[in-house]
């Protein structure tokens, strides 16, 4: 590593910790501009105990102050405060509790999309243009124009209520297979075609061809050169992939009832729960700046050759 | 006689009378055009019209917006209307769930006394509202949502960029900056965020306005994508810009006295039109697929106006006994997006051949 690519871990460093304080600052300033505050929605509320709950959660401070100290919460202990509507837990507890099944749910999933993706592209491109690579192909672009949404109530249709086969519950033995697809498929069909492209630009390759000419065989060709070469461009795509996995796993833990964070998002939502809101927000969002941070990096270090900016 | 060395031409030897006859036939065939000399555009559509998918998605595109538009005008039912819903006389719940192509009582006692009915294509929703219609009400509003939000981001992408390409300096590195903090916030739960939010700030601040009408929550969908979606816009703007304002026109304009903002609109932005074009026709799909998804999570449209989304998320209720009414917009939604997508694509292919390579 030299000290260019050390200059550049450092600036995509410092972007990414500045994109996190903006996610935090922001969350928090429309949070509080919302009108008649988090209490609003509660049955009519005497002036005095309203100014009881705001003195709990310390509302009654000026905004500045309260920012400052939300955010030192944050920085020092991980800490969102307590959630407003699931009373005597704190924001973070519910989280974690979320992201047990959420991690688990979305891990598999990407893992499901990498290693049949890889698979998919890499034969599409050896059999081009034949009826294989043309399969693959319409359903890949099928796959890619599906919200995740559409994805899951057609697989739930199918195989819950019209076949039987699964359960339509997340918390039933299996029930979370069909959130695992759904989530899998569009990221598993933008690996197909990015595979694909990058694996038919690797063969035209000159060191193919002299690979070919020394007479390596086909497998080896496959495995050793061109494989390698072509999976880079896949890792520039893990950041983007988490972020789908996160906001597309928002929506299927609603459609099949998984107890994962984006449910608990959802519920907040509609309860204006704002604590939880702005807690499950920041906590998604670093993950997603994390996972883009890291597969930068990674793909700077796996490939010297590429530019940096 | 004239010096054989002189340079002056002998004009007896070189012009006659013959030079001037009128060309002979034979002759004005080689001024003939063989073919009419092309423009970019035509040129474009040509490669466009030979791309067999890009015309089958155009054509479904307006097909589907076509009957979008036309259709609800001369529809016998409208959206809102709960059928069963008379005034002056009970509800009559006949017309609750009705299959498609089956009547509810008093239109099945008027058949038999043989007036002719319309009939409910799709049947009728939970409340009793004809669902053909609402599909097709959804559909516009999914399309106009995807469509002025485009143009949203198209106009403040263009300003942006064009600015932070043509003065440079200072001014692009801010604006340069602020683009890559808001292309690396995580989009949509940012949007999820503002719209939760702005829909509520909005609704009271909307009342009595004309833009009530259009509801709270298409609103702050608009006002969330113009801040947040316009920043690849202008950085493409940008990289064009930058390249061009090198050219020798742009010098030839400064040189008269054209002022900057005369030549971004006079000769900058007309240059890098192609580009503009495909990334908000990309830019469709993309506002459409944002705004059912919003839909879907119940920060969409306003009822009991319907989008896809809504539509959709509305039918996950009754999802054992009503599955056809999930699958039409669903259905609905994915043509619309593939279409979109593979006609952006097509454009691309034909409109800018650097992009090819």
């Amino acid at each position: 590593m030299n000290s260019k690519t050390a200059f550049y871990i450092v600036k995509r460093l410092a972007l990414a910790l500045l994109t996190v304080w903006v996610v935090i600052t922001v969350t928090f300033f429309v949070m509080h501009a919302v009108p008649g505050g988090p209490f609003l929605s509660e049955k009519a509320i005497s002036e005095t105990a309203m100014k009881a709950l705001e003195a709990k959660y310390g509302m009654d401070k000026p905004l500045h102050v309260q920012y400052f100290t939300y955010l030192k919460d944050i920085v020092t202990k991980f800490d969102f405060g307590p959630s407003l509507k699931q009373r005597g837990r704190t924001v973070i507890d519910i989280i974690s509790d979320g992201m047990k099944t959420s991690v688990k749910l979305g891990l598999v999933a990407a893992f499901i999309a990498l290693v049949s993706g890889v698979v998919l592209g890499a034969i599409a491109a050896l059999r081009r243009n034949k009826i294989i690579d043309k399969i693959i192909m319409v359903l890949t672009t099928a796959f890619v124009s599906m919200p995740s949404f559409i994805m899951g109530v057609l697989l739930l249709i199918l195989f819950v209520i019209q076949l039987k086969w699964l359960p339509g519950n997340g918390n039933a033995k299996g029930g979370l297979l069909l959130p695992i697809i759904t989530l899998s498929l569009y990221p598993m069909a933008y690996i197909t075609r990015l595979t694909r492209s990058s694996m038919l630009d690797v063969l035209g390759q000159d060191y193919i061809r002299t690979a070919k000419a020394k007479g390596v065989s086909k497998w080896k060709i496959i495995f050793g050169h061109a494989m390698k070469n072509s999976l880079i461009p896949v890792i520039t795509y893990f950041g983007p992939m988490l972020a789908y996995i996160v906001t597309g796993s928002i929506v299927v833990e609603q459609i099949f009832a998984v107890p994962g964070i984006g449910r608990q998002f959802v519920s907040s939502i509609i309860n204006r729960d704002y604590p939880m809101i702005m807690g499950t927000t920041i906590v998604l969002a670093i993950l997603i700046v994390v996972m883009n941070l890291v597969s930068d990096i990674l793909y700077k270090v796996v490939d010297p050759r590429i530019k940096l900016d | 006689m004239k010096n054989p060395f002189s340079i002056q031409i002998d004009k007896d030897s070189y012009v006659s009378g013959a030079d001037f006859l009128p060309a002979s036939d034979e002759e004005k065939e080689y001024m003939v055009q063989m073919r009419p000399s092309t423009t970019f555009f035509r040129d474009g559509v040509k490669r466009l019209v030979k791309n067999r998918v890009a015309l089958v998605s155009f054509i479904i595109i307006v097909v589907i917006t076509v009957s979008a538009i036309v259709l609800p005008m001369f529809w016998p039912y409208t959206y809102e209307d709960m059928l069963g819903v008379q005034p002056g006389r009970p509800v009559d719940a006949s017309y609750n769930n009705l299959a498609p192509m089956t009547y509810g009582k008093t239109e099945q006692a008027r058949i038999e006394a043989g007036e002719k009915i319309f009939p409910h294509l799709f049947g009728t929703d939970s409340s009793g509202r004809d669902y053909f219609i609402r599909v097709v009400y959804g559909t516009r509003i999914s399309l106009a949502v995807g469509f002025f939000a485009s143009i949203i981001v198209l106009i403040i992408g263009i300003t942006i960029g064009s600015i932070a390409g043509y003065i440079g300096g200072k001014v692009d590195l801010i604006i340069m900056r602020i683009v890559d903090i808001i292309y690396s916030l995580p989009d949509m739960l940012m949007v999820i965020l503002l719209a939760s939010v702005l829909r509520m700030t909005l609704s009271t601040a909307l009342e009595g306005t004309v833009l009530e009408k259009i509801g709270s929550n298409i609103i702050s969908l608009f006002i969330v994508f113009g801040i947040l979606y316009w920043v690849s816009m202008s950085r493409l703007i940008r990289g064009q810009i930058l390249s061009l304002r090198e050219q020798e026109y742009v010098l030839a304009a400064q040189a008269t006295g054209a002022k900057a903002g005369w030549i971004i609109r006079k000769h900058l932005i007309p240059n890098c039109i192609s580009v503009v074009i495909i990334s908000t026709a990309l830019q469709i799909p993309n506002a459409i697929f944002t705004e059912s998804y919003l839909s879907f999570l119940g920060l969409g449209v306003n009822a009991p106006m319907p989008s896809l989304g809504s539509l959709a998320s509305d039918a996950l209720n009754g999802i054992n006994s009503y599955a056809y009414r999930l699958v039409i917009p669903a259905i609905v939604i994915s043509l619309i997006v593939l279409s979109l997508n593979l006609f952006g694509d097509g454009l691309r292919d034909a409109f800018d051949p650097k992009l090819n390579a």
